[in-house]
């Protein structure tokens, strides 16, 4: 075995040496193992990446390790370097030496250089310890697997399906679309969002290179960049999608009516279904827990009116295994629970629904076909309240983040009703209008200009149920005033929450989430769409909260991204 | 069981229909209150500024005596039991103040004495299956609206009482003791507090809105735990009158009036005769009296 290189990069960024280098030369130099490089000037620079590929193409070295305060901007690079000049970095590594450094008093150069000592001594002995898992060259795939089907992840499948790669996309619902599926008409256009998606999830179904792996969960993830195996559950959908035609007639005679969540408990859905219409894949689903044949043990409807016989109560989880060369995760986001908000009635005041409850309201295929009906009583109603920054810019209580596109989706609430509505009041209460996207503002404008919505800044400190309205207890700040409203509806802008079980996702895939459980890019400016573990890219919501515009740009960043790393290995499969 | 009681200088003057019930059903369901010796004010008002650590001298008083004298210390009246457990609850967790706060009383308190709500005594300590099964006189399901008001609750992270916009301690309360709890959507407002002194239209109209409130969800009394409540929605009733015409009035009782009724304790120690709305016709024409 060779030498194992060190490269010993003292600098803090902002021109002071955190610690002593020659202290660690000194004692890296009595191992004959181990070629110690000092750098004194930042090794990031451009004369530094010249020294290190000087130093890795003189040197016979079998492993490197370099010292860095900033791995997350210098490590990608210093890696690439280090292939460039001909080096297998499968087993070398960008430190971090800011931990080893926590615990030292400023300006103690001489101690600290003894804690990156013992850091970069442990990490030789680690590295050294470790053993090629195959003797020949592993080859590096060129597949992609997108986790999560909305817009951008359909966004991301297309640009590289596109570019000729093979791509499966990943999603737990039954069919593509995400979120986006669920909305009536988007900001600043109107346009309506299933006519802007239909032809995306049409042309990723249709798609040569793309394989759409819908009703699945990922189960385990290992290996690293251009070898990453995957294990998919594919949940049982009780139905055999081999054989099903899509006819849709299992979901018309299904007797069971229940709440659906995609309706977000606005409307119902059968037991045996579809997300919509459109769906892609237009395959149903069984939903066990409130299927009559699963709970009561008798119904068997959809089995005999199936003309092609693929309803199999029998069937189970079964499981797959892919191989990637990368991935690109983008399981976008939720609403915070307004069960959890117990100043707005703990989810129990009737007519009082979240925006996305709002938006299948407005859809001309959700279960009022578009019509403003209020859920309590059918009722249209004509005294509406829209609160934004429910459970957002709340650091005492939930969550202290602005979750970016509810002023403009608020405001297009509130349009949209007025559009319906003629002889509606709707008032908008707000902390402050964040309105920074590219017609944005005038968009917000027109409503208050030219629909005559009302928009009253302050906070709603309570709302409650008083015969058949909902009494909303509110304050506007720039009169000083105390606002009562007996409202017939209320929408709550809830904060945008990361989706369910990203957090076990991002442990599997070894990349790392906030505290809120959004996925953390490698770095805030530069790489918005790295995860900081190589070939795995983050794109949308998943990453923090933003717009369909904003998603978009994302997923086609973190498609490019994988275009340009599978670039680099020209002679791979 | 036995526990201190800090009866509060309004339970001895205008609120002896609260003490006095109180301490007869303690000895019903068979729990001491011995009344804590020597205790002053309470304070009245937990202080709003944050530097006002002499307001807090008379609650780290009555705490410390109640540590020397050995047990939990409990209280009926809400603003007392909100003043003393959350300037308990400052003594044990800000050691700086805690300091300040003894060397000014010349008394070494840690902050450690538990502070209970008589209502909290009978869900936690005597439970409200025990309660039910201790009920003499059937209360018929009278519908009672439960009014919080604020100091039970607020702020809830320092009460720990129960949840802040939903609770349900009163209502699981009134269920035992046979009357029927009416939600109201106003029984966890401000009754007016001593605005009553310095503004009393704004009081009337806080007594007003919770009253008609309650009214219209069906309620036949209304049931409150503190003084300056029972002030505000009882005593102003004749106010609430001369502005609203319609107003029908409703009697309101202190909680354990109704649970010495409850108990079958004899009408006379239940003094209704202090209530400023006669709870009496009422009761009468229930066949509760």
């Amino acid at each position: 075995m060779g030498r194992v290189g060190v490269v010993l990069c003292s600098c803090d960024l902002e021109g002071a040496p955190l610690f002593d280098p020659d202290v660690l030369t000194e004692k890296l130099k009595r191992r004959n193992d181990v070629l110690p490089l000092v750098y004194r000037s930042p090794a990031c620079s451009e004369s530094g990446v010249e020294a290190i590929r000087a130093f890795v193409e003189e040197s016979d070295l079998d492993r490197i390790v370099v010292t860095c305060s900033r791995p997350e901007l210098f490590g990608p690079t210093c890696m690439k370097v280090l292939r460039q000049s001909g080096h297998n970095t499968a087993f070398s590594e960008v430190i971090d030496i800011r931990p080893a450094l926590a615990s030292v008093e400023k300006g103690g150069l001489k101690e600290a250089a003894e804690h990156v000592l013992d850091l970069v001594e442990r990490k030789i002995d680690e590295i050294r310890g470790r053993v090629p898992s195959r003797k020949e060259k592993i080859p590096f795939t060129k597949r992609v697997m997108v986790i999560g089907a909305g817009i951008t992840g359909i966004t991301a499948s297309i640009d590289l399906g596109n570019a000729g790669y093979e791509v499966l996309l990943v999603d737990r619902l039954p069919s593509i679309g995400g979120r986006m599926l669920q909305l009536s008409e988007t900001f600043p256009t109107l346009d309506c969002a299933q006519c802007t998606l239909t032809p995306k999830t049409v042309e990723t179904g249709q798609h040569p290179q793309i394989r759409l792996i819908t009703y699945s969960e990922i189960e385990s993830v290992s290996g690293e960049v251009g070898n990453i195996l995957v294990k998919i559950r594919r949940k049982a959908a009780y139905v055999d999608w081999e054989k099903c035609t899509g006819c849709g007639l299992c979901q018309e005679k299904c007797p069971s009516k229940v709440p659906s969540e995609f309706e977000r408990g606005v409307g119902l859905g059968k037991a045996i279904y579809t997300l919509s219409p459109q769906a892609v894949p237009n395959k149903p689903v069984i939903n066990r827990e409130v299927c009559r044949f699963f709970t009561k043990g008798k119904c068997r409807v959809c089995e005999k009116v199936c003309p092609v016989g693929a309803i199999d109560y029998e069937q189970e989880d079964t499981f797959i295994e892919e191989r990637v060369g990368a991935i690109i995760v983008a399981t976008g986001f939720d609403l915070y629970p307004k069960e959890e908000i117990g100043e707005y009635g703990y989810g129990d005041v009737p007519d009082v629904i979240d925006g996305l409850a709002f938006e299948r309201l407005n859809s001309a295929s959700g279960p009022t076909a578009g019509e403003i009906r209020r859920p309590s009583d059918g009722h249209i109603p004509k005294e509406m309240v829209f609160i934004q920054c429910v459970a957002s810019r709340d650091p005492e209580r939930y969550m202290p983040y602005c979750s970016r596109a509810c002023c403009m989706y608020t405001a297009k609430h509130a349009r949209l009703y007025k559009h319906k509505v003629h002889d509606g009041r709707a008032y908008i209460f707000y902390m402050d209008i964040r309105s920074m996207g590219k017609g944005y503002e005038e968009f917000i404008q027109q409503g208050v200009e030219e629909e005559g919505i009302l928009y009253l800044r302050g906070r709603v400190s309570r709302l409650f149920r008083d015969n058949d309205h909902v009494v909303v207890w509110g304050v506007d700040t720039l009169t000083g005033k105390k606002v009562e409203i007996a409202a017939d509806m209320v929408v709550l802008a809830t904060a945008m929450i990361p989706s369910r079980g990203v957090k076990e996702l991002a442990e599997k895939l070894g990349i790392k989430t906030d505290e809120y459980g959004f996925l953390t890019e490698a770095h805030w400016k530069l790489y918005p769409v790295e995860s900081g573990v190589e070939g795995i890219y983050l794109a949308g919501c998943a990453q923090g909260p933003k717009d369909i515009a904003d998603t978009v740009a994302q997923g086609n960043a973190a498609a490019s991204k994988v275009q340009a790393l599978f670039a680099q290995y020209r002679n791979s499969s | 069981m036995e526990y201190l009681y800090f009866p509060g200088c309004t339970l001895y003057t205008k609120a002896k229909n609260l003490d006095e019930a109180g301490r007869e059903c303690a000895k019903v369901l068979g729990f001491e209150l011995r009344e804590l010796s020597n205790w002053t004010c309470c304070g009245a008002t937990f202080p709003l500024a944050k530097d006002n650590i002499m307001a807090l001298a008379p609650p780290a008083r009555i705490l410390a005596r109640a540590k020397e004298e050995g047990g939990t210390l409990t209280t009926l009246c809400s603003v007392c039991f909100n003043v003393i457990k959350r300037a308990n609850r400052l003594i044990r967790e800000d050691s700086e103040k805690r300091e300040k706060i003894n060397t000014f009383i010349e008394m070494d308190y840690q902050g450690d004495v538990r502070v209970l709500h008589y209502l909290e005594i009978l869900k936690r300590d005597v439970g409200f299956e025990t309660l039910k099964a201790a009920v003499k006189r059937d209360l018929g399901g009278l519908k009672v609206a439960p009014f919080y008001g604020c100091m039970l609750l607020r702020p809830s992270e320092e009460m720990e009482f129960d949840d802040k916009e939903a609770p349900t301690i009163f209502e699981d309360f009134l269920k035992a003791i046979t009357c029927e709890p009416v939600d109201f959507p106003y029984k966890i407002e401000c009754c007016g507090a001593f605005q009553s002194v310095g503004a009393p239209e704004v009081a009337t109209e806080c007594a007003y809105s919770i009253l008609s409130s309650a009214v219209r969800n069906g309620a036949e009394a209304v049931t409150t735990t503190c003084p300056l409540c029972q002030f505000n929605i009882d005593s102003m009733q004749k106010e609430v009158h001369e502005k609203h015409n319609d107003f029908p009035g409703i009697p309101i009782l202190y909680f354990t009036q109704l649970l010495g009724l409850a108990l079958g304790l004899p009408v006379e120690k239940l003094d209704f005769g202090r209530n400023d709305v006669d709870p009496r016709p009422l009761l009468k024409g229930k066949e509760l009296i």
